[in-house]
Formats: structure tokens, sequence, C-alpha cells
């Protein structure tokens, strides 16, 4: 019995593994250092933005960015057509950018979980309402049914965080229900049965963590799917309501002098471009390092 | 008599098979009327084609599918009245693919911890101990206690399920073909253990397997299903040297290759397996049974019992 390799096993310690899984990814590398960029901007937005987001100066109304030859260092990306600082907005707006993108993917990942989960595990009528709520939910035109419901509630924060969480559970529990059904046939589940071990008990340490890192694929794309939903919804005027530096919201104001002073559409529109990229390259690499297979 | 540890009588378990939707549902029988007990220390071969109901047989004995009619009693108990702890530490199945039967997530060390911890009677410390001598019981080096499935070899990976199906000392051990999913060269450690384990701890074995050698050289008895239903019981040696039904002679026939210049042995399983959903009528085998007669079509032979050798075709019919 030689058959192991033991030097895998002495002379790579885990974390060398992880590190060399890491940057075998460049992709990963870069979207990670942005999300965390973003991260750490919005975490500590107070402390870096050069001005007050809110306050308005008439006077220093659509000055330019910097780079522009009537620019000027005080407002490095210049101001908007209410005189506030471009830059400080931008930097307050990853923040509700990240907010509602976590927010909205706790919410419908955790709901998506539960129901794929149950539906895969315990099939027959379990999976049989799942699946009909899954084909309903996908049958709702995501935009119209979060306009609708902004428009009879009222946007603000919370709302479009909450519509947004009950709209996108669908590929969680598409997913979660398909890899659920795929690992409870394998037979560890069948041998931990036949060890008595309990329902709860194999749901959360053999399917679990067996699905999982479809979970977090899943959770960055909708992530990002949120974050351009929220622009969406604000650019329409239906998510988050002024004075709030929201990015949609930014490319909204700034849509009337798009000729003249298009810097005013385009530094929000790359940076939710950015942003949502950023978050994509994070998950394919999230999935490619997770799978059990690449732990060698 | 020796302490019966399996009785099953009339076991039946239908799956129900849909056909689409608008033309109705179907039963399969995968187990269709199945006798069976199994003595301690026994070990019990079920032998038979892919598909008659050998792996379905094993999970209701497991109690991992419920069965559709008839009653399991293992040592003495119904089986559906045994409470899920209890019926752990009595029977434990060993799977035909290693790679499936291990969660990839975890160590080995905690994958044959699982069966202890869920019985809540050990702490850490004395876990860790009963492992590692469970480990070395099966011959897997202590070494490999933090080590992730992917690790292993197939071998490995046997010996570990091996362990874990054994460290709380059940009494019966339900192998479905333990040794085809590995290398040749690793089948005979891996059955050689199993023997090996079955005397050190007094086990019982029931063993799966299409390998009519690996029958030959561990079992005690073995048992021929066809189609679901048991169709010959014999000890190994009578069954081997005198086998009545004409399917067990042919399973002989087609491994036993008595001179090279003949060729493929003509085993007369020529006609294809019949589809379960709608098995032939009579005794099932007789599309394909060289010895079949004009009422085997339509009667269903009875098993007839001589000794300890049973069998179920009409060729052993008392003349009346
Ligand atoms: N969950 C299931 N649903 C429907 N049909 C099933 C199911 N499990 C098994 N069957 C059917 O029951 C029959 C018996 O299957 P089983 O797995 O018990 O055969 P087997 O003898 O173990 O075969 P093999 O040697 O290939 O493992 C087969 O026809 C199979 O298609
Ligand atoms: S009953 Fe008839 S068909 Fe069936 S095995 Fe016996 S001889 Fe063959
Ligand atoms: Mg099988």
């Amino acid at each position: 019995m030689s058959e192991i390799n033991s030097k895998t096993l002495e002379s790579q310690t885990k974390s060398s593994v992880f590190r060399r899984r890491v940057f075998g990814h460049q992709g990963v590398m870069i979207g990670a250092a942005i999300v965390l960029a973003a991260v750490l901007i919005a975490l500590s937005a107070p402390l870096i933005a050069p001005h007050d987001p809110y306050y308005q100066d008439l006077l220093n109304r659509l000055v330019p960015p910097v780079w522009d030859s009537r620019g000027s260092w005080e407002h490095i990306l210049g101001t908007d057509h209410l005189g506030r600082d471009y830059l400080s907005r931008l930097i307050y707006g990853a923040r509700i950018s990240l907010l509602i993108g976590v927010g909205a993917a706790l919410i419908s990942g955790l709901i998506g979980t539960v129901l794929g989960v149950a539906a895969g595990y315990f099939g027959g009528r379990v999976d049989m309402v799942v699946t009909f709520m899954i084909t309903v939910r996908l049958s709702m035109p995501v935009v119209l049914v979060a306009l609708a419901v902004v428009a009879i509630v009222g946007g603000s924060l919370q709302v479009v965080i909450m519509v947004l969480g009950f709209l996108l559970w669908d590929r969680f529990a598409v997913v979660m229900r398909s890899s659920t059904l795929q690992i409870r046939s394998m037979d560890y589940v069948a041998a931990a049965q036949a060890v008595g071990c309990s329902t709860t008990r194999i749901l959360t340490t053999e399917i679990m963590p067996n699905v999982v890192n479809n979970l977090i694929v899943i959770a960055t794309l909708e992530i990002a799917h949120a974050i351009i939903l929220e622009a969406a919804l604000s650019f329409l005027g239906l998510g988050v309501q002024p004075p709030l530096p929201s990015w949609g919201l930014m490319v909204s104001e700034g849509k009337d002098m798009m000729l003249f002073e298009p810097w005013l559409i385009t530094i929000p529109g790359v940076a939710l471009f950015l942003l949502v990229l950023a978050i994509n390259l994070l998950g394919d690499g999230a999935r490619d390092i997770t799978a059990p297979e690449n732990r060698n | 008599m020796a302490e019966l540890m399996i009785d099953a009588k009339d076991v039946t378990r239908n799956f129900t098979i849909s056909r689409g939707m608008f033309r109705g549902k179907q039963q399969l029988k995968a187990v269709n009327g199945v006798d069976l007990t199994v003595e301690r220390g026994e070990v019990l071969a079920l032998v038979g084609e892919s598909g008659c109901g050998k792996t379905t047989l094993a999970k209701v004995l497991l109690g991992l599918l419920p069965q559709t009619s008839g009653t399991v009693e293992l040592c003495g108990q119904p089986i559906n009245d045994v409470p899920r702890l209890a019926l752990a530490r009595t029977i434990q199945p060993i799977f035909q693919d290693p790679y499936s039967s291990l969660n990839p997530r975890k160590t080995i060390g905690s994958i044959i911890a699982l069966p202890m911890k869920v019985q809540g009677i050990a702490d850490q410390d004395s876990m860790r101990r009963r492992v590692e001598e469970t480990m070395d019981l099966v011959g897997l080096p202590p070494r490999l206690y933090d080590a992730f499935p992917n690790q292993l070899s197939g071998g490995q990976r046997q010996r570990v399920a091996i362990a874990r199906a054994l460290v709380n000392r059940p009494q019966i051990v339900v192998c479905d073909e333990p040794t085809s999913a590995l290398d040749v060269s690793v089948q005979s450690q891996i059955l050689n253990l199993l023997n090996d384990l079955r005397n050190e701890l007094n086990l019982t074995y029931i063993i799966i397997s299409h390998n009519l050698a690996v029958v030959e050289h561990i079992a005690t008895r073995v048992a021929v299903m066809y189609l679901g239903r048991i169709v010959e019981i014999a000890d190994t040696d009578t069954l081997f040297k005198d086998p009545q039904h004409p399917y067990t002679r042919a399973l002989l026939d087609s491994v036993l290759t008595p001179d090279p210049n003949m060729g493929i042995p003509n085993n007369q399983l020529g006609a294809s397996y019949p589809n379960p959903i709608d098995p032939p009528s009579g005794c099932s085998f007789h599309p394909r049974c060289v010895n079949a007669m004009p009422h085997c079509a339509t009667v269903a032979p009875n098993g007839k019992a001589d000794g300890g050798h049973y069998v179920e075709c009409h060729l052993y019919d008392d003349a009346s």
C-alpha cells in the first residue's frame, strides 16, 4: 500500500495549497482587489470623502473633473448640477450599492436556499410546490414587478432591499435544488442515514457543505444583479430617493446634461461597471477555489 | 439451530415509475416476495444480473428503504419498530463506490468518528482513540487521520468505509459489491480484510457481488436473484457443485471456461434481460430458459426446499 503520495501530504501545509490556488487565478485577484477597495471605501467613506456629499455649493455647479482644463484639485471629479462634490457622492454611493447588493443577496439567498435544498432533499410534494413557486417567480418580470411595488409602497433604501431580496431568489432555488438532488444520491448520504444521522444533521453536515460553493457563486451573481437593478430603479426615479448618492441616481440626474458634461454619467457608470465586473470575477474564482476536486 | 439475525418474509418493494404526464404511473417490483433468513456468523452472498433488485433488497434490510409489503425481522424485532440509533448499531452498509461513499469535505478522522458522534456515547478523546484503533484494524496508517478522501487511493477509501461501518461494532454488515469498483490488485486485499474482520469481530455478512469467484471464495451460502425474486439458495459448496435452477447453471457456465479453444461459453442467456416493469408471465425466466416447458409460461413455480437447498423451478415439481 504505497498508494498515498506522502509528499503531497507532508510538504504542503493547507495554507500554502490555498495560496497557490488563489494566485493561480489572476481574474480573482483583480476582482478581489476591486471589491476589497470598494468595501474599504464604503466603510471609511466619512474619513476619506473630501467633502460633504450633501453640501450644495450653487456657485460651483458643474465643475468638470481635474483632468479637464477647467477642473481643479478642489473637486477632483468635479461637481454635479447642485454643486455637490462628485467624488464624495461616488464614495458614499459605494455604500449604497454594496448595502443593497449584499442585503438583497442575503434575503434572496436565504429564501432560495431553504426552498431549493428542501425541494432537492425531500422531493415528492415538497419538490412540486417549490418547482411551482419557481415557475411563478420566473414568469414575473423583475423590473416591472419591482417598479410596481416601489411605485405603490414608495421608494426607500429598505424597500428596495426587501423587494429585490424577495424577487431574486429563483436562481438560488434552482441551483440549490439541482445540486442537492445530485448530492442526495451520493452513497455518503445513504451511509449517514445508515449510521443513524437525523435529517437535520444530514442536511447541515453532509449536504450543505457540498452545495455551499454553488451558493457563493450565485450570491456574487445576485449581488451584482441587485446592484444593477437598484441602479436601474433609481435611474427611473423609483429606487433610492434623492438626495441619497446612489450611483444609478447620479446617472439619472446627469442624463440631462449628458451632451455637454458627459463625465456626470460616465463616472458613476464606470464605477458600476467595475464593481459588477469585479464581483463576477470574484464569483468565478470562488467557484474554482472551493471545488473539492481542486484541493490537491 | 443458530441464532437468526435476519428473517425476511415475503418482502416486496415497488417503485412508482411515472411515464410522462398523460400515460399514468406504473409499479416496478424491484423486490418481489423475497423470503430470506440469515444466521449469526453466516456470509450470505446475493448474486444476480444487474437490475435484479439486489441493492434494493439490501437497502430494505438496512432500513434505508421501507418495504412495500412483507416483514423484516432483525434479531427477532420487526425492523420498522427498531429505533434509528439501535438499528444503526446492529446493521451497517459498505457501498460499492468508495468515491461516492465518503464526504469529500470531511477528514478521514471525522468520517470514521461520525457513527460514534451520532450515538453520542463517547467524549472527544475516547472517540479519537477508538477511531485510531479502528483505522489500525482495517490497515489504515494513522497519518491519514487528518487527510481528505481525495488524497486517498480507492483501496484506502474502501478501508475508510469499512472502518466507518465497523467503528460501533455492528453485528451485521451488508456489503454492496464491495470490491467491484477497485483495482484488481486491491480487490483481494479488501476481501481478505473483510474475511479477517469477520472472524475477529464475529460478524454476519451479506455480500452482493457479480463476481462468482469472489462469492465462492468468501460466502458460506449463496442466494441467486432473478427479477426481484430469490430463485435458488444453497450452501456455497452445494450450489457450485450441484446448481439446480437453470438460471444458476447459466450464471455458472458464463464464468467457467473449461477449454480456451471453445471460445466464449454459450450461457444460453441469449434473450435479453426482461423489462422489470412488465415481467414475463408464469416463471419470469421462461423466455431465456433452455429447459422451459409449456406450462412454465403460464404457471409460476412454487419454491421447493430440500434441506437447506431451496429452488424455484418446475423441473423440481413433485411428479403428480
Ligand atoms: N429509486 C428508484 N426508482 C425507480 N426504480 C428504481 C429505483 N431504484 C432501483 N430501481 C429499479 O429497481 C430495479 C432493481 O434495482 P437494483 O438497484 O436493486 O438492482 P441491482 O440488482 O442492485 O443492480 P446492480 O447489479 O446494477 O447494482 C431496477 O430495475 C432499477 O431500475
Ligand atoms: S420453471 Fe420452467 S422456465 Fe422457469 S426456470 Fe424452471 S424450467 Fe425454466
Ligand atoms: Mg446494485
